[in-house]
């Protein structure tokens, strides 16, 4: 059976790094971990490597942060490490705040093999030279938060956590803290405020946290996906890591496939797999026959692809060429009926709400985008309107404080920017091509009708009117376009369009 | 989605029993660095939701101003100022439920239950919110009802959920 699995499409395109242990080990039992060579890697650098070659293996491996911008992980502990050699305390912090809709492979890993996490970040403690981390975790996910505090409990017990690890004199502890729901907290210095017990809005860098970070102290933040590569890069080597990828961007990424595809879930894949692999082989095409209209990576921050870019590998640089960006790997695949402009303004309602209202172009612009859009999709707005708009992004983009202004207008420039013709309809035509945007959907009511008179009465603005066992008419000045008497219907005689 | 703001108008109703419980947290809790969120947290699960009572309480033994800890209720949309329903319901509105028919769930569950996302029906049964990706998005779309997650919902379905629910 195994066998068979083994071959299918969905598992023979895949690379499991990260992902490894996930629903193969009991995460709720310390031993089985070990079993699967946990805890090798803590211990093959506590006694036989200084942090420098612990760092230069990182550096080596080709690895970058996983949680979206893709810095190189050596070099941001590199850093760490000697901006302020003599500093009498640094924190380890690891970034569990999951936060982009449609992204859920941090859950995964926090819920499958907790202990990678731990171990990765007492490498990192050592590395930089802190005795103490943080794992800022979502209370929106209450099973990762008990798994880690088992794993934190057993790792204590069994001595791999606390004073002396492996009698090499190095000590390392852990602490849990629990992100509250505020998706700007997923930015470096907003997360660190926020473990401090603040308003969690972002602080200006320079200086960076490698500097001045946690409580003041010189920091390192990483995403858990990028931790659970670390003790594999430090037992398998460097180049054994690079030997995954591409050019600029090694090993795997693991993506959550969903939305309009037939194999929703989790996917592990070599960086430069091309998207068509993804969705065609691993996702198994769209459902319904119906046509393939755009993929979305990187969240709020990302962009559409088009069908056109179907065959370009992907990888950080790539991505960012085309107008989107890895993000932390959520891929939510749209057909046909999803309206870009719809898309587009469904991004900018989460990032309007999630602005945490400090700097001004991302609290006030971004409000003025969403109004912009509003008026698109009511058929109110004009091509001037549309030029503005666009003007206005780069705006935001240039001028706002922190990564999520500076990267909230990318879903409105990336559906710009291929599916403009989209905009245009909405616009010029008045129509949604898609048929999503209510006010502009007109309901008609075809020859299908017999008159049953059902629709005339469920309609709650007296819209319809006819005669019995006669064709009924819509007003369509009446009409508020809330689709009750389609839902009704049972002639199939109602149109939308 | 949008956060509350303004204080709760339904009188307070905490007991002796539990304002010994939210001392005693505040006493573990006294002196470790950033301890202001994990307090209101482990509060939050005494009472419910944060009366400005609690978070007087919280401002005084932790010598915090009161503003402070305001700011922090209001920034994060996990605090709430108001009572919740005996049944809390979220309905995620994230992308991959969004692009699989989140919305008209939504709707459906405003219409229903005759409330918007924040409210709380008048007999105290059910409150509703819209939440952010809750991580099933191979299950889309999903609402949770307390603990339990419903995913592959259609509108048509939830008047049957709801029902289970008045009936316990």
């Amino acid at each position: 059976m195994t066998h068979a699995i083994d071959k299918t499409n969905f598992c023979n395109k895949q690379t499991r790094v990260a992902l490894r242990n996930c629903g193969i080990i009991d995460p709720e039992n310390i031993d089985e971990y070990i079993a699967r060579d946990g805890y090798q890697a803590l211990a093959k650098v506590l006694k036989t490597m200084t942090p420098e070659q612990v760092i230069k293996v990182i550096l080596d491996s080709g690895l970058r942060g996983r949680g979206g911008a893709g810095f190189p992980t050596g070099r941001k502990w590199q850093l760490a490490r000697q901006i302020v050699p003599d500093a009498d305390q640094k924190y380890v912090c690891c970034n569990a705040d999951e936060g982009d809709p449609g992204a859920f492979m941090d859950r995964s890993v926090l819920e499958g093999d907790p202990h990678a996490l731990l171990e990765a970040m007492a490498i990192a403690g050592f590395a930089i030279g802190a005795t103490q981390g943080y794992i800022y975790v979502r209370a929106e996910y209450p099973v990762a938060v008990k798994r880690l505090d088992i794993a934190i409990r057993q790792a204590r017990e069994y001595g791999l956590l606390g004073e002396n690890i492996f009698d090499s004199g190095f000590s390392f502890d852990i602490d849990i803290r629990l992100g509250a729901g505020a998706f700007v907290c997923g930015e470096e210095t907003a997360l660190m405020t926020s473990i401090e017990g603040h308003r969690g809005e972002p602080r200006p860098r320079p200086p960076f946290p490698a500097e001045k970070g946690l409580f003041g102290k010189p920091s390192v933040l990483n995403n858990v996906e990028t931790y659970a590569n670390i003790a594999q890069i430090i037992l398998n080597g460097p180049e054994w890591f690079a030997s995954m990828g591409t050019e600029r961007s090694k090993g795997t990424k693991v993506f959550a496939l969903g939305g309009k595809i037939n194999n929703t879930g989790l996917v592990e894949i070599p960086m430069g797999t091309t998207l068509r692999t993804v969705i065609e082989d691993i996702g198994g095409g769209i459902p319904n026959g119906k046509r393939f209209k755009a993929a979305q990576t990187g969240g709020p921050s990302g962009g559409c692809i088009p069908a056109e870019h179907f065959d370009i590998p992907i990888d950080y640089d790539n991505l960012i060429s085309i107008g989107s960006m890895m993000g932390s790997g959520g891929l939510i695949v749209m057909d046909e009926d999803n309206c870009m402009v719809d898309i587009a303004k469904f991004f900018l309602e989460f990032t309007v709400d999630e602005s945490c209202g400090k700097c001004t172009p991302c609290r006030i612009g971004n409000r003025r985008l969403l109004e912009m859009l509003t008026k698109i999709t009511e058929g109110k707005a004009t091509l001037e309107d549309l030029d503005k708009m666009e003007k206005l992004c780069y705006y935001i983009k240039e001028n706002s404080l922190c990564g999520l202004g500076q990267t909230a207008p990318n879903p409105v420039l990336s559906t710009l920017r291929y599916f403009r013709d989209e905009y245009i309809s909405h616009i010029v035509d008045k129509t949604c091509p898609a048929s999503v945007c209510k006010k502009l959907l007109k309901f008609t009511i075809t020859d299908n009708c017999k008159g049953c008179t059902l629709c005339a009465r469920k309609c709650p603005v007296n819209a319809i009117s006819g005669a019995v066992k006669q064709k009924h008419v819509i007003d369509q000045d009446k009409c508020i376009k809330c689709g009750v008497c389609m839902d009704s219907c049972k002639f199939s005689a109602i149109e939308k369009k | 989605m949008s956060k509350e703001t303004t204080i709760s108008k339904v009188p307070f109703k905490g007991t002796a029993e539990e304002e010994k419980k939210l001392r005693e947290v505040i006493a573990s809790w006294k002196g470790k660095a950033g301890c202001l969120m994990p307090v209101m947290q482990e509060a939050q699960g005494i009472y419910g939701y944060l009366p400005i009572e609690v978070q007087k309480i919280i401002a005084d033994e932790l010598d915090i101003p009161l503003e402070e800890v305001y700011g922090v209720s209001t920034f994060y949309s996990q605090f709430s100022l108001n009572p919740k329903g005996e049944y809390k319901i979220g309905v995620c509105l994230g992308t991959a439920c969004y692009v699989k028919g989140a919305k008209e769930v939504y709707d459906k569950l405003c219409s229903e239950l005759n409330i918007q996302s924040g409210g709380v029906t008048a007999d105290g049964i059910f409150s509703l919110e819209a939440t952010r990706c809750i991580g099933c998005c191979g299950l889309a779309p999903v609402m949770m009802i307390n603990d339990d997650v419903y995913g592959q919902l259609t509108a048509d379905k939830i008047p049957a959920i709801l029902d289970s629910y008045r009936r316990k």
